[in-house]
């Protein structure tokens, strides 16, 4: 990947809404690679919570928009409990998620799902997917 | 019959497990001589010092050995124990029979170590046997020090040493002391500004009646030994008469020619009489002759014609000094190594590739630019700067392999500097690990990337090129595993911390020791930080490697310490192992002389009254000779022995094995 690095990027108003969502700011992280280490589902992301964060630091949203990372946090905060710095990635992803969602990207109508699917789901699958999906 | 003791020291189980010490102890008492020995748990401890001191009166020793350690372990406690019963504590001697037996042996049956620890113990008893008592010697001590080098650290040092009431010979190469913290803006971790802090503590060199300071000077040659140096100081002309000039600075104002400013870095230039800057100590111009055209072409004199107390002296040649000191602080400093050797990233190419030691000068308030941000090129204030820190530092292959340690600290400090004069500003910061190890230091990084908003990137630049005024920097960024691009508006490299060239020159000339990189060695590098091999001669600040002002003023006052501990009686008793020359039997053939590494052998002749030449032989300067012994190998006549250590004795505890 070849990037070009500009302020207005770095200070981009998407980054700067991402912090005020999630309360956290990005540049705190010193990428000591914690979160990405015990993170139980980092295995099955394309971009990892640490690199994720790497993303917005440089401003670089698109990236971290782009990644399917958001949808596989379960919120479990074993990053931010082992985090040395207060970061919280999975407040991160959240406020990724929220702001995909309220954009109109990713949500699902309950009504659309198919009954049988959802009867035979568990229910905590079920409360985590309509957190995350229904927004 | 000599009457000799033997402790054996099971040092817990250290010795014990592998050495049957109550077996060395029976061994020993067999040889004709020992009239006492026994094996004991710890000798070193009180009860076991205690146990050496008894049985030396009780049985009235004339000779202790304890076999146990390493004589650099306990050596002394043992000698002083002795000392204290009365016995000679040269009459103390030791058999190593842990470090070099026990602890290289396995054999838990103590079959080989037992052996092992005998054969030692015997040799050790057999030398001790012929050992004489000894006496330490006094030399006497010059009660004054020099300090070479005005940077932070040698005042540091000058200061303290003054302090402690002692006069000092402060000797700096340039027109003024300050060294390269005068250059400094705001320093770490505090930013207060380099020049308030730093010109209260030039002044007190130039009001301390107890310094004397000769700047524009240079140590020519040192002679002598710890207590007793000869120094010769050349003092350069500076074409202006040091009693006469007020320092009103008129001649400066009224000399129509320019050169380039080394204080300034080439940012700008000054006269050609000057003060490196406008705090110099001493406030005295020198006239730059090689620039000036009076001396070139006998052309101007206007800085003769607007002197009021006519203190030019056109005529002024330079001075030698020769003055008596009894130890000698090095304190020269370091430079940056140059930048032209960094083709990439375009330093000496391009205007607005600048270094770090530049950039100081930029946000220095007394600076080419008052203090404002201002790229060279053409004068305006840059939005973008990007720092690429190890230029040159942890480079094997161009560089230095070493980490110039305060690179990493004084880029952070510049993105600060940069962000609080530039507010719209945006820092990038390539580099490969930050290393921020010192009270407060990290935390000022975090600062930096935090609260400042400096953009670190984890990668190299790979290449550095002009473009519509901008200089555009491409390097990647580990962490995102991606290359970036960065246009920017300057670029300031981080340089190495470098060795002043010539420094191998003076380490000559003062007899002290230096790495491949030029840089000075200490005598341990945990235990005798400034100390050098050649005693009385002590490090401080940056000529020993690369560190910040607070490790050079540390570094300075502890050498200040050594000094005034040297001084604190006006003679210094030194161990009496030291060579002797056997007068009747050296046939001059000056062998030692060479071979000794310390030159404390000298070519003697002898006189008789009438002042005739009757013979020459080789004499060793007791205050010099650190008893090393090569003197006594290299000697073709055996004139020489090393007491202590005398042939007799060496060649007994061989015979004994
Ligand atoms: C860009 C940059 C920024 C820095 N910023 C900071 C900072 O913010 N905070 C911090 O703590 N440290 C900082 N440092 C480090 C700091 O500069 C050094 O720690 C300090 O200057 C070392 O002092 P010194 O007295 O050992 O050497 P120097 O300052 O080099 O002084 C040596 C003196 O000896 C003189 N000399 C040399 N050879 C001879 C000779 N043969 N005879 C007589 N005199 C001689 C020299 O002219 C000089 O005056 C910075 C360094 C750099 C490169």
């Amino acid at each position: 990947m070849n990037i070009k690095l500009v302020k207005e990027d770095i200070e981009s108003a998407l980054i700067r809404q991402l912090e005020r969502i999630s309360g956290e700011d990005v540049k705190k992280c010193y990428q000591c690679g914690n979160c990405s280490a015990g993170c139980p589902v980092a295995y099955a992301m394309d971009v990892p919570p640490a690199q994720m964060i790497r993303f917005l630091q440089l401003g670089r949203g698109g990236e971290a928009f782009g990644a399917g990372s958001m949808w596989l946090c379960v919120g479990c905060l074993q990053c931010y409990s082992r985090c040395p710095k207060n970061v919280s990635a999975a407040s991160l992803f959240e406020a990724l998620r929220q702001m995909r969602l309220r954009s109109g990207g990713g949500h699902e109508e309950v009504r659309e799902i198919p009954l049988p699917f959802l009867k035979g789901a568990p229910q905590q699958a079920l409360v985590c997917g309509f957190r995350k999906l229904v927004g | 019959m000599a009457r000799i003791g033997v402790f054996v020291c099971q040092c817990g189980n250290n010795i014990e497990g592998t050495v049957d010490t109550k077996k060395v102890a029976e061994e020993a008492q067999k040889l004709p001589g020992v009239v006492y020995s026994r094996n004991y748990k710890f000798m070193c401890s009180s009860p076991g010092q205690e146990m050496l001191k008894e049985a030396i009166k009780k049985h009235r020793l004339d000779g202790v050995l304890v076999s146990a350690c390493s004589p650099h372990m306990h050596e002394k406690t043992f000698r002083k124990a002795s000392d204290a019963a009365g016995l000679n504590p040269f009459r103390c001697e030791m058999a190593n029979i842990r470090e070099q037996c026990s602890w290289v042996h396995h054999d838990r049956t103590k079959k080989t170590g037992t052996v092992k620890g005998n054969d030692l113990t015997r040799m050790a008893i057999e030398r001790l046997k012929r050992n004489r008592p000894l006496k330490k010697i006094n030399i006497p001590v010059t009660r004054r020090a020099l300090v070479i080098g005005g940077g932070i650290a040698g005042i540091q040092a000058a200061l303290d040493i003054a302090e402690g009431g002692r006069e000092v010979i402060l000797v700096e190469r340039e027109p003024s002391i300050g060294g390269n913290m005068a250059r400094l803006s705001e320093t770490f971790p505090t930013m207060d500004c380099s020049q308030c802090i730093l010109t209260p503590k030039m002044v007190e060199v130039e009001l301390n009646e107890k310094i004397k300071l000769y700047a524009y000077s240079e140590v020519e040659k040192v002679d002598g030994y710890i207590g007793n140096f000869t120094v010769r100081i050349r003092r350069k002309a500076k074409y202006v008469d040091e009693d006469l000039c007020t320092g009103c600075g008129e001649c400066i104002e009224k000399c129509p020619f320019k050169a380039g400013s080394e204080f300034e870095l080439g940012l700008t230039s000054r006269k050609v009489i000057y003060t490196p800057f406008p705090q110099s100590v001493p406030n005295i111009p020198v006239i730059d002759a090689p620039n000036c055209p009076k001396f070139q072409k006998d052309k101007c004199g206007a800085c003769a014609v607007v002197c009021g107390p006519k203190a030019i002296d056109f005529k002024q040649k330079d001075t030698v000094v020769e003055e008596k000191v009894g130890a000698v602080v090095v304190a020269t400093g370091y430079q940056m190594m140059p930048n032209e050797r960094f083709g990439e990233y375009g330093y000496g190419r391009f205007k607005d590739v600048i270094s770090g030691m530049q950039f100081e000068r930029l946000a220095s308030s007394s600076g080419p630019t008052g203090g404002e941000i201002r790229r060279p090129s053409d004068g305006k204030v840059p939005e973008t700067v990007v720092f690429i820190q190890c230029v040159g530092s942890r480079d094997e292959a161009k560089g230095v392999s070493y980490c110039s340690k305060v690179c990493c600290m004084y880029t952070a400090k510049h993105t600060m500097l940069f962000r609080h004069k530039v507010k719209s500003g945006q820092a990038y910061v390539f580099y490969m690990d930050i290393r921020a190890g010192g009270k407060r230091y990290e935390e000022f990084v975090r600062k930096a990337i935090e609260k400042d908003g400096a953009m670190y990137l984890r990668g190299r630049v790979s290449r550095v090129y002009e473009k519509d005024g901008k200089v555009v920097v491409c390097g990647a960024d580990t962490l995102s595993n991606s290359q970036v691009e960065i246009e920017a508006d300057m670029v300031v490299l981080a340089t190495a911390v470098v060795s002043r060239k010539g420094s191998d020159g003076l380490a000559r000339t003062i007899g002290i020791g230096s790495d491949r990189h030029g840089f000075y060695n200490e005598y341990h590098p945990k235990l005798k930080p400034v100390e050098t091999v050649n005693a009385g001669i002590y490090l401080a600040g940056a000529c020993m490697g690369p560190m910040d002002i607070p490790e050079s003023v540390n570094m300075g006052s502890a050498a200040a310490g050594k000094v005034l501990g040297l001084f604190s009686s006006e003679e210094m008793a030194r161990e009496p192992i030291v060579a002797n020359v056997n007068e009747r039997v050296c046939n001059a053939c000056w062998d030692c002389v060479v071979a000794c590494p310390y030159s404390a052998i000298e070519r003697f002749t002898v006189k008789n009254g009438q002042g005739d030449v009757m013979g020459m032989h080789a004499k060793v300067n007791e205050g010099v000779c650190q008893g090393c012994g090569v003197c006594v190998a290299a000697c073709r006549s055996k004139a020489i022995d090393l007491a202590g250590y005398t042939d007799e004795q060496v060649f007994a505890a061989i015979n004994a094995f």
